[in-house]
Formats: C-alpha cells, structure tokens, sequence
C-alpha cells in the first residue's frame, strides 16, 4: 500500500511494542510501550537503574529484546545489528578514538559508507559539523587535547554528521560541571531545532529533562510510569512517585472520605481536610495522599488571610524566590516558595515567626500513593 | 642491606659487561686486555660458520615470532568471550607454558617430535609413489614450532593485557558509526591494541634468538648462534665468543628497550 508523504510524516520515527529485556533473573525493561514521534526531544526520566539506558541500547542495537518489537520508521529492527541501524549515539564518556584526531572521529562514519564519499565531500561535512558544534579549526588537535566540554561536542559532531534518523544521547552531560551542563543543554535544545532530527536523551536530572524536552517518560522499575510534556508531568502528575520526580512539591498522606470525577475530600492528620482535583478514581476510605506545590503555598502575616497557622523555621534565599520550611501542628513540615515581589511587599520571615500558609483553590492534587 | 643489593647487582652485572670489554680486546686472550681494538667484530662476521648459524637464528627467531604472534593476538582475543570454563582452563595452561622450565619443554618436545617421526615416516616411506621418500627429522621445523609455541604464550599474556584495558565503548561506537565487525576490528581495536602485538613479536623473536635449552635439544642438524657460541666454548673461549656476545646482547637489549617503550607509551595514549 502506497503512503502519502503526509501520513508518513506522522507516523512515529521509532516504536517500542510491549518490549522486556531481561539479563538473567534481572528484569531490565518491563512491557514497554512507546511511539517516538518524528523530530521531537524526548527524554527517558528515572532513578538509577530503572532501565533507561536499556531502552536506549535497544534503539542502538547493542542489546536485544527478550520480547516485543522496535521499529524505526516503521520497519522492525529487532535482529539488526547496530552497524546497519539509521541511529547514532552520543556516549556518556563520549566513547571518541583516542588514536585519532578531531576530523578523523568525526568523518569515521561517513567513512563507513558504501559507496564511500570522496575525500571533499567528507572534509565539507566534517567542516560544517565542527561549525555547528562551534569548534571551527578544532580539526587538527588530538583527542587528549580538548577540555571535556571539546570533547563533548566532538562527540555531538561524530554523531549529527551522519544525519541519523535517530540520535541517543546517554547522560551526555553528567561529566560536564554545572555551568557548562546548562550551556550545554541551551545549545543541544538550539542544535535539535534547527537540524530537526529526532533526540532521545537518557537523564536523571529532572531539570535537565524539564528544560529540554518535549516529553518526558518516567520510569520506574523497568516500567514506563507516565508519558507527557514537561507542563503535563509538571501539572497533572499520575502519582506520587511522579510527582516527586518531577519537580519539588508538599505531600499529605491521608484517607479518602468523598470524591466524585471532579473533586476529593482528603482526611489528613489532625481532622483536616485537604480538597483537591483526583487524578484517578478512588473510593471512600482509600489511602491517597495530597500533594501541593510549594510555589503554590503562600505565606502571609497572621491576620492578614485564612489559611493554616504556621510557624517558619528556616528560609533559604534561592534568587527568584526564598525556599521557607514551615510548620503546621497537625500537618507537620512543608515548604512554600515566597517569590520576590510578596517579600518586597510584606518583608521577609525570620525562623521563629508565626505566619498564616494558604494555598488557592484546586491547587491541591489527589494522588494514588504507590 | 643496601651492601647487599649492590653485591648482587655486581654479580649480576659485572661477568656482563666482562664480556662487552673483552669483545674489544686487541689480544687474544680472554682474561687480559691488550689494548682496544674491534678486529673480533669483523672476524666474527667473517666466519662463515658464524654467519650460518646467525642465519639460522634469525630465520627461526623471524618465523616463530611472527607464527606465534599472528596465533597469540587471535587466541587473546577470542579468550575473553570464551565460556569461564573454556577459559579457566586455557588461562592455566598458558601460566603452565610459561613457567615450565626450557630444559623440560625441550626434552618433552624432543621426546614428542621423534616418537611421531618414528610412527609417520615408515608410513610416508610406505606410500611414497617415488623413489627418495622424505624423511621427516628435527630442524627447523622444529625449532620453529617449539619457539613458537613458547612465544605463544607470552603473545597471549601481553595482548591480553591491552584487550582488557580497552573501553568497550569504543567497539560500540564504531558499530554504532557503521562500521562492520571487520572495519571495527581494522580500524579500532586493532590499533588500540597494536603496541602489545609489536611488543609481544620482539619479545617473542629476542626470545628465540638467545634461546639455548630449547634449541639444544630440537635443533636436530642445524645450529643456532647460542648453539655455536656454546660449542666453540669448549674449544677455548676467545674474544670472538665476546664479540658475538657483545652483538647478542646489544640487539636484545634495543629489542626489549623498544618493547617496553611501546608497551608505556601505548598505555599513555590509550587514557588520553
Ligand atoms: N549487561 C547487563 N547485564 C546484567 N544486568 C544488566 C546489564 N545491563 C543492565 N543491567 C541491569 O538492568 C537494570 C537497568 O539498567 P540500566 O543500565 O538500564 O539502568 P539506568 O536507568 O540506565 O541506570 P543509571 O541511571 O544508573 O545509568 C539494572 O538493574 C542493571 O543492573
Ligand atoms: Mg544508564
């Protein structure tokens, strides 16, 4: 059956279907099921070895499935070696030949091709990969000569210059220090943009992911847990454990005592009663637990809203906002982020005082608790 | 404790550079220097018994070395993929070729090679459509496959040594790259690993070039330089026996120097 460019498009670049990998008795990746969509960032989101880099292994062909299927473009790979797979990788070490120069790692994979391109061609492609990685002149100079963040965009270069359907990126930047990891990040989000090829980044930086991608996936456990835009993961976490990963928030553990599609009732400790949006159905007496932000929270001076009575035990000063640790009698401690702009109105807390913590309406999440 | 470890250095040491001194002797005598001269240098080139037995040496040094080389870097490389039990069992018996002592792999081999002679050269004998069957005998032959299959062993501890300290990661992103098993192996790990098969070829072929024991017993009808330097002993030691030495001893040195930079310098590379 013959396709319309137009559906093509559409159609996802690559493809998890109900895929498990195991080594031995270790169940790596667990039933995963995933459509990667053509030209999107996405990241693979989780906790140290809850699978990430096996999926992205099995993307690359360097492991295969125990079961299911992985497609690329539409056609199953499973069973082709990595050398004959259309996607290249950015190693976590960066995995550059030492015994080669910069130019030489870079045109190594156009050098594999068959037919091969002429000398030219392949000095013009190395040339505008070192342009895009901005180190133009860097040809030349041997590997142990760069600086890590060099390397790393050597690495980037060696992998873009092949214009892979897919390009996976394993921790990229866990070796880079703080400042130069954000720089880094701008630019590979800048560098995905204009080049419109399809990035799948491996992170265990929520920040990271949060800033770069156009969706996350959560795992856990070998599992996907949730699959969404970072505002999505962000503002309509599935559960806790989500919620906890993505970003920072306040939770309450209660019981259920009423919920319909649209609102729960939530009995917290001390007979309070946290009112919320469900992100699942639950039924009455169900252990569930609140989960608030902390920018949500505001604090105020006693006597100048209704809210619970708090009081501050510590303020960390973050830039564009100050980070208060609060107590509350029945719901123990929790944060609020107080931003500039209340402070400058209503002068800062000290540790000690007494304040009132408020939260609008519908900030509150009703979450399953696992 | 110092004073000792200087007595052994001397001891060590000292009848050595004897050696090297008496080769430049003027006189003949091999206890007492008369004056510098290098006339045993060229006398020693100029006997054609030496320069024979030197062409020997050479070509089963060149032959076993290169066989064992070729035979070694493909063994340690394979050895790691192996089955821990296959494996088990091969490490050990590389330790084993190593550590048994010359004197016994040369009469082991020499047993071994004349017992198979005895049985296959009747048989050849036999079924030999010609007049002058060939005879199977200790020679090169030999010589070769005993050096060899000592240099085999050393092949293998010293390539095996750079296979594993090479990052897997690298075989992976040349894969990754595009290249097949064959260009991976061309163009990644063979060079990563190039410095320990040359340093294991010139250990191989030093090895077999100063080697005594082993070749006493299998050399068969050919003579080696030792073998001649051993055998000319017994007629009188003379400033020629010096000269050969001194030249010996020069090439392996510069060959083990050679070995070891490379060794270094291959190391360094790999971690930068
Ligand atoms: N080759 C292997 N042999 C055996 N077990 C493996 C292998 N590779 C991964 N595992 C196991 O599979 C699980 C998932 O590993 P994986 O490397 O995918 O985790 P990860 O999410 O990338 O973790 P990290 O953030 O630490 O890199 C781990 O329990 C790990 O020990
Ligand atoms: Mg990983």
């Amino acid at each position: 059956m013959q396709q319309s460019p137009l559906q093509d498009m559409d159609a996802p670049i690559a493809e998890f279907r109900a895929v498990t990998k195991r080594f031995g008795a270790v169940v790596a990746a667990e039933g995963l099921d995933l459509a990667i969509r053509r030209g999107e960032f996405l990241s693979f989101l989780g906790p140290s070895g809850c699978g990430k880099t096996t999926a992205l292994r099995m993307l690359a062909g360097f492991e295969e499935p125990s079961e299911g299927e992985v497609l690329l473009d539409g056609q199953r790979v499973d069973g082709l070696p990595a050398h004959r797979r259309p996607v290249n990788m950015v190693f976590q070490h960066y995995a550059l030949f030492p015994h080669m120069g910069v130019a030489d790692n870079i045109a190594y994979g156009l050098r594999q091709r068959r037919p091969r391109p002429s000398g030219a061609e392949i000095a013009r492609a190395v040339d505008r990969a070192l342009e895009t990685v901005r180190l133009e002149g860097y040809g030349g100079r041997r590997i142990w000569e760069l600086s890590g963040g060099q390397q790393q965009r050597v690495a980037l270069a060696r992998a873009i210059v092949n214009e892979p359907k897919l390009l996976l990126l394993d921790e990229p930047m866990a070796a880079l220090d703080r400042k130069l990891r954000r720089d880094m990040q701008i630019e590979l989000q800048g560098l995905q943009r204009s080049l419109g090829i399809t990035f799948v980044l491996v992170t265990h930086d929520q920040e990271e992911a949060l800033s770069m991608s156009d969706r996350i996936v959560i795992m856990r456990g070998g599992r996907i847990v949730q699959v969404g835009s970072p505002r999505d993961l962000y503002d309509a976490p599935r559960d806790r454990y989500v919620a906890d990963f993505v970003g920072k928030s306040n939770f309450f553990p209660g019981r259920i005592e009423g919920a319909d599609g649209a609102e729960a009732r939530l009995a917290v400790a001390g007979g309070q009663v946290i009112a919320g949006r469900p992100r699942r159905a639950f039924s009455e007496g169900q252990a569930a637990v609140a989960s608030i932000r902390p920018e949500q929270v505001a604090l105020l001076r006693p006597g100048q809203g209704v809210g619970l009575p708090v009081r501050v035990l510590t303020g960390i000063f973050l830039g564009e906002h100050t980070e208060y640790l609060v107590r509350h009698e029945d719901l123990g401690e929790f944060l609020a982020h107080v931003p500039r702009q209340a402070e400058a109105a209503q002068g800062r807390f000290a540790p000690g005082d007494e304040a009132i913590a408020a939260w609008p309406e519908g900030a509150a999440l009703i979450l399953g608790d696992d | 404790m110092r004073l000792f470890a200087l007595a052994v250095y001397l001891f060590l040491y000292v009848p050595i550079a004897v050696i090297a001194v008496f080769a430049f002797n003027g006189g003949r005598s091999a206890t007492q220097l008369q004056g510098f001269s290098v006339q045993w240098f060229g006398r020693a080139l100029s006997n054609p018994f030496v320069v024979d037995a030197f062409r020997t040496s050479l070509t089963v040094a060149l032959a076993s070395a290169t066989l064992a080389t070729v035979f070694g870097t493909m063994a340690a490389l394979v050895l790691p993929q192996a089955r821990p039990r296959l494996r088990a069992a091969f490490d050990a018996l590389i330790y084993v070729a190593v550590m048994v002592p010359g004197i016994v792999i040369g009469i082991a081999t020499l047993i071994a090679l004349v017992t198979v002679f005895g049985w296959v050269n009747p048989v050849l004998a036999a079924v030999w459509p010609g007049e002058a069957p060939p005879q199977l005998g200790l020679g090169y032959g030999s010589l070769i496959a005993a050096h060899g299959l000592f240099a085999l062993a050393l092949v293998v501890l010293l390539v095996r040594a750079r296979v594993a300290g090479m990052d897997r990661s690298l075989v992976e992103a040349s894969a990754d790259l595009g290249a097949t098993p064959w260009g991976t192996f061309r163009q990644v790990t063979l060079p990563q690993i190039f410095p320990g098969i040359l340093a294991g070829f010139l250990l191989a072929f030093t090895f077999s070039f100063d080697d005594f024991i082993i070749a006493f017993f299998v050399a068969g009808p050919q003579t080696t330089l030792p073998i001649y330097v051993f055998s000319s002993i017994r007629r009188g030691v003379t400033p020629e026996i010096n000269a050969i030495g001194a030249m010996v001893l020069a090439a392996s040195l510069t060959l083990l120097v050679v070995a070891q930079l490379l060794l270094r310098r291959g190391t360094s590379r790999a971690r930068g």
